[in-house]
This record gives C-alpha cells, structure tokens and sequence, in this order.
C-alpha cells in the first residue's frame, strides 16, 4: 500500500508541476477525436499499454508491460466487431466494440450516447416542482430512486425536515421498486441466458409491483409521486392488504427462481467463474451496488450512510465472494429478500400523520382548500407557475438505487430552478467495470456478463 | 496536529481529522456546510490533494462533474479563493471512514484545463470524458479525451451557461437540409 501510494504522491507531484508552468496552458492538443476503438496494431502502444491495465484502464504502474502488450495482439489476426447499438441484449441502445481473437475478447470499448437528449440541461430549466417529473425518466426500471435522490437533495438545501410518515412511504415505495427492478434485471438476465421462462416470470412479478405503483400514484412507471417536501398522495385505503399480498406472492415465486436458475447446472456453468471483478479494482473503478457487493465489500449506503428511516429497519448487506457472474445474480436474488424483509416492517411500522410537510412554500394546498380560500388559490397557482425558492448553496446526496450508488450534485442561486442538476447515475460508471469484466472471455459469455452489470441506458446517457 | 487552516478561526473537529490523516490538506480552504465537507484545493494542488486523501482511505472516486458559474462569478467563496468561470467538481469516498469528501477546484475560461485524476482513480475516466463533453474542460494526460455522449463531430459544450436549449437547429455538420 504504501510503496504504492508514495509512488501515486510522486507521480500526482510530476503532473502538477508541469501543470503549475505557465507555458503548458492553451498547448495545442487535438483531444477530440474518435469515440471509437481502433484495432490494437493501429493503437498507440503507451495507450494499449494503460488500456490493458484496466478498464477503459488501470494506472500504469499497476498495469502490464508495454512488451507483453506488443505480444499479446498478433497483427492481422484480430477483428473489430460491433455489438449493437441495436441488439436486444444491451438492453437499450449501448454499442460494445470489441476486438477478438478467434471467440476471445481482447479489448471492450463502450461507446455511448445513443439515447443521450440533455436531461441535466433540461433540469436548469425546469423549476423545483418540475424537476421530479425529469429527473424520473432517466432510470427507467427505478423511477422512486431517482425521484427520492432529487427530492432529498432539494430537500437538504431547502433545510426542510419532512413528516415521519412521507418518509416510510418513501421507503416502502423505494423498497417495492427495488424488488421490481430486480426481478426485471433477472428476468433480462434470463432472457440473454435464453431462459425465456425466467422471462415471462420475472415480467409477471414485476407487473405486481407496476400495478401497485398504478394504484399509489395513478402512474405505472414515471411516476412523479415523491416530491421535494413528501409525496404527492397519501397511500390508498387498504394498502396494507395490497403490500401483504405482493410480499407473499413475490417470496413464494422467488423460490421458483432459485427452483429454476440457482440449482441449474447449465446456468450455473454459464455464470460460475466467468466475468469476475476484485474488489480493488471494483473499487478503483468507482463501481458501486451490485457489482461491488458481488466482489466483497459490504457497502451499501441503506447500512453505511443511512437515510430515510434505514437505521431503524433490520435488513442484511448481500455480499458475494468471487465476484463473478453468478455473485451478482446471487446478490440481487437475495436482496429481493432483504428488500421484501424491510416492506414487511414498513408494514408493522408506518406512522400515521402527514404524508407532505405542512410548510404553505412548499407544498400545495388541498384542492378542497382552493374554492374556500384566497391564500390557497395565491399559493397554488404560484406553486404551479412559478414554483419556490431554494436557498443558495450546493449539496451532493446519494442513495442506493437498485443499480448503485446514485448521486445527486444541486447547485441554488436562490432561484426557482437549480443552477445546476448533475446527477451521478450508477449505469453510467459501472459501465466502465464491462471492459476488464469482459476481457479474455469467450465472445459467447459476453452477453451474460454484460447483462450482469445491468446498465440502464435511459440512467447512462441521460 | 497541524493548526494551521484558512477559513473559520478554528476548525471542526472533522476538518482537523482529516487533516491529521492527509497532511496536504493543511492550509487547503475549506468549507463545511449540513455536514458535508467541502476543500477548495488550486489547480496545481488538486493533484497532490487528491493523492493524500486517497492515501488516507479514500480509495473511490464517487463523483466528478463541472458548474459554469458564468452568471454567479462573484459567488460566496472562502476567503482564499478567487472564483473562476468553470468549478471542477470531485466526490471522494472512504469506505473505512464512511465518509464523503468534495473538492471543489477552480479553472478559468481563459484556459479551460484541469489535471487528470484518472492515475489516481481509473473510475474517474468516463466522468472526466463527460465533464470534458459537456464543458470543455480538458483533463490534461487523459487517456482518452473524447466526447463521450455528444456526437464526436458535435460542435460546442452543452452545459455551458452560453450554450442556450434548443440554440442548434440541425444537430450533425453534415445532415442534409430539410427539402
């Protein structure tokens, strides 16, 4: 550690001395260039050389030698090959370039973009209010996540505290959208394992979870439902009944999937060994959820940074041990469990009161309140219109959405809308895990693995 | 303990403890703010700032984008820091501490460039390619600096605060015209 440490410092010192001169400003460097990946014979060998360490890349030092490199990649002897950005499993629109030797992955550049229309843009335009109803279409497959991260970070700067109640029901909501996440990764996992049954079950299960979301919010995806300040409607009447119904059915159903895929000897094959990320490099790769989890580090920001009411729930961080493949599926079959085991104390728990913050700023009268009062109509309609002000100030809040860690960078200037709304989506850097994830394994692997890290493209390019 | 911060008279606790982990920090502005940590390193100590934090248990880059604070040059800064046109924003996470720390480093519109943290943290690739995308920002020894969402013959940065919606009516160089 500290050798290697102490050579990073040196390193980190070279480059900001040659930063620190004045003369390196506004060189001429052409640094646009090609998204795409170039044979290795065409590839400069200093760039192979850092490729091949990682990723897109490790650091040099703990990469390969430039030698072995030069070796490795017998000239003429490879192809470049295209997957997607139209191939049913990418599950949206990712183009994988790979270059092959025969059937084996050399080199896996993503390239990405496809799907990109400016959602960060977008949310500089769109006022507070709005903000939810973008923000919800970026991961698609967990929509509440991406509501709860942008909620909670307006919330942190508006320095409102909201009722106990709005933060169960966004937890169970969170909670019931992980599952449905979930079980839709494994039914996509399963359809690229050409497990059609697993397909068709894991969309059933998940349509459970939609239609509750329908009954909740009137929406079954998009839902625009949690809202800087609560949620935007209380719970339905006999929503317990509804909650009880889906954890029971989904638990019995789960054991299928293990009936089906965990103790099946093709699957196992299939998965067992193939894939596998350390967690140093994991970790060095910045990526977060599932996958990281899979490599054996118990992070999981529920347990490590809790928010919402998580330190009062019981619940078990995942872990897998290899890393590979089979971990990933492992882990997120089992947090279906942990996900279900906290709906179930939602259920026993959940505080009766308020479900939005009684602050007149923030939140929208009655309609009922409208015909009587003249305030509520002033409120509302300058709610809708021009929506509030949020104090000045930046904040960065994170939560773990069923793909990793999604992060949520707010910059005020005490306007209705944020100045800036970066979102830190979980797809988009675990992307980065694919190409040594992929490197030296069969081309026929190559979709399981890549349907393992579970990108969601609508999150990667925003 | 090194004493010696610019910004409030005294340091919280937390500033101090980091600073006791990662001695580069002393001296380095900071901020703290609901509990989130924030230091202000300049361009030429971001490098050997990330380094220290990174050998003090901050072993992942969680985060790293760009503001265009065009509008808001004269923003609140600490009082060390002269605020520039373009904020590099960095998330940094110890998974041991269970903590988060965000450097925030200034880079000016009259060169719009910014060390890589990419040797430090191979994670930071794709996050610098998009702040690289979508403000121009050049990372010096990237690797790969290339747009990573916009086309690659796109013209502009689109996050930037000049860059207005919706201002670019046909979206590749070469498209034909509608007929």
């Amino acid at each position: 550690m500290s050798e290697e440490t102490n050579e990073q410092l040196e390193r980190a010192e070279e480059l900001g001395a040659e930063i620190g001169e004045p003369e390196e400003f506004g060189a001429e460097e052409t640094l646009e260039g090609a998204q795409e990946m170039a044979t290795a014979a065409e590839t400069d060998p200093v760039k192979l050389a850092i490729e091949q360490g990682g990723v897109l890349r490790l650091p040099e030092s703990s990469g390969v030698e430039l030698s072995e490199v030069g070796d490795s990649f017998g000239e003429g002897e490879t192809m470049i090959l295209n997957l997607g950005p139209q191939h049913p499993s990418t599950h949206g629109v990712l183009r994988l370039m790979l270059e092959l030797q025969g059937e084996t992955v050399l080199r896996t550049k993503p390239v990405i973009g496809y799907l990109h229309t400016g959602m960060e843009k977008q949310g500089e335009e769109l006022t507070y209010v709005q903000g939810a109803t973008n923000v919800t279409r970026m991961d698609y497959l967990s929509p509440l996540g991406n509501e709860l991260m942008f909620a909670l970070a307006v919330e942190d700067l508006l320095g409102v505290e909201i009722p106990p109640r709005a933060t169960w029901i966004r937890m169970l909501m969170a909670e019931m959208n992980r599952v449905g996440s979930h079980v839709t990764w494994a039914a996509t996992n399963g359809m690229d394992l050409a497990s059609t049954t697993m397909m068709i079950f894991g969309f059933r299960e998940r349509d459970l979870i939609l239609s509750w979301n329908e009954k909740v919010t009137g929406l079954r995806m998009n839902t625009n439902y949690i809202r800087p300040g609560g949620v935007a409607a209380d719970l339905p009447d006999g929503w317990e009944d509804d909650v009880a119904s889906i954890v029971d059915t989904i638990e019995a159903r789960l054991d299928d999937y293990d009936e089906l895929l965990t103790g099946q000897p093709i699957f196992r094959e299939r998965t067992e060994g193939v894939g596998v990320i350390g967690p140093e490099l994991a970790l060095a790769l910045s990526a977060t959820g599932p996958i990281l989890r899979a490599a054996g580090v118990p992070w999981d920001l529920r347990r490590s940074m809790p928010y919402l009411a998580y330190d009062e729930v019981d619940f078990d961080v995942i872990v897998g041990t290899v890393g590979d493949t089979f971990d990933r599926y492992a882990v997120r079959l089992n947090e279906i469990r942990e996900s279900l085991r906290i709906i179930r104390q939602v259920l026993e728990k959940m505080p009766s009161g308020d479900y939005r913050v009684q602050d007149k700023k923030v939140t929208p009268p009655p309609r009922a309140r409208i015909d009587e009062s003249m305030e509520a109509l002033i409120h509302h309609f300058k709610l809708y219109t021009r929506g509030f002000d949020v104090p000045k100030g930046e904040t960065y809040v994170a939560v773990e959405s069923p793909r990793g860690e999604l992060g949520c960078y707010l910059v005020s200037d005490g306007r209705n809308k944020p100045y800036r709304m970066h979102v830190r989506g979980p797809s988009f850097v675990n992307l980065q895990s694919v190409p040594p994830l992929l490197r030296g394994g069969l081309i026929a692997d190559a979709i399981a693995v890549l349907s393992s890290v579970d990108p969601v493209l609508g999150e990667v390019d925003r | 303990m090194a004493g010696e911060t610019t910004g409030a008279p005294e340091a919280p606790d937390v500033i101090a403890q980091l600073i006791e982990a990662a001695p580069a920090l002393a001296g380095v502005p900071y901020d703290v703010a609901r509990g989130q940590v924030v230091f202000f390193p300049t361009r030429e100590e971001y490098l050997r700032v990330a380094a220290a934090l990174k050998a003090a248990s901050f072993v992942m880059c969680s985060d790293l984008t760009a503001v265009d604070y065009l509008r808001h040059l004269d923003r609140p800064l600490p009082p060390a820091v002269a605020g520039e046109r373009f904020e590099v924003v960095c998330g940094l996470l110890s998974i041991e501490r269970r903590q988060r720390v965000r450097l925030r480093v200034q880079v000016p519109e009259s060169d719009p460039s910014c060390a890589t943290l990419f040797y430090l943290w191979p994670g930071s690739e794709a996050m610098e390619r998009e702040a690289y995308d979508m403000f121009g920002i050049r990372f010096l020894e990237h690797p790969d600096l290339t747009r990573i969402l916009m086309p690659e013959d796109w013209e502009g940065h689109p996050l930037r605060k000049d860059y207005s919606v919706g201002r670019v009516p046909v979206q590749f160089k070469d498209a034909p015209g509608p007929r």
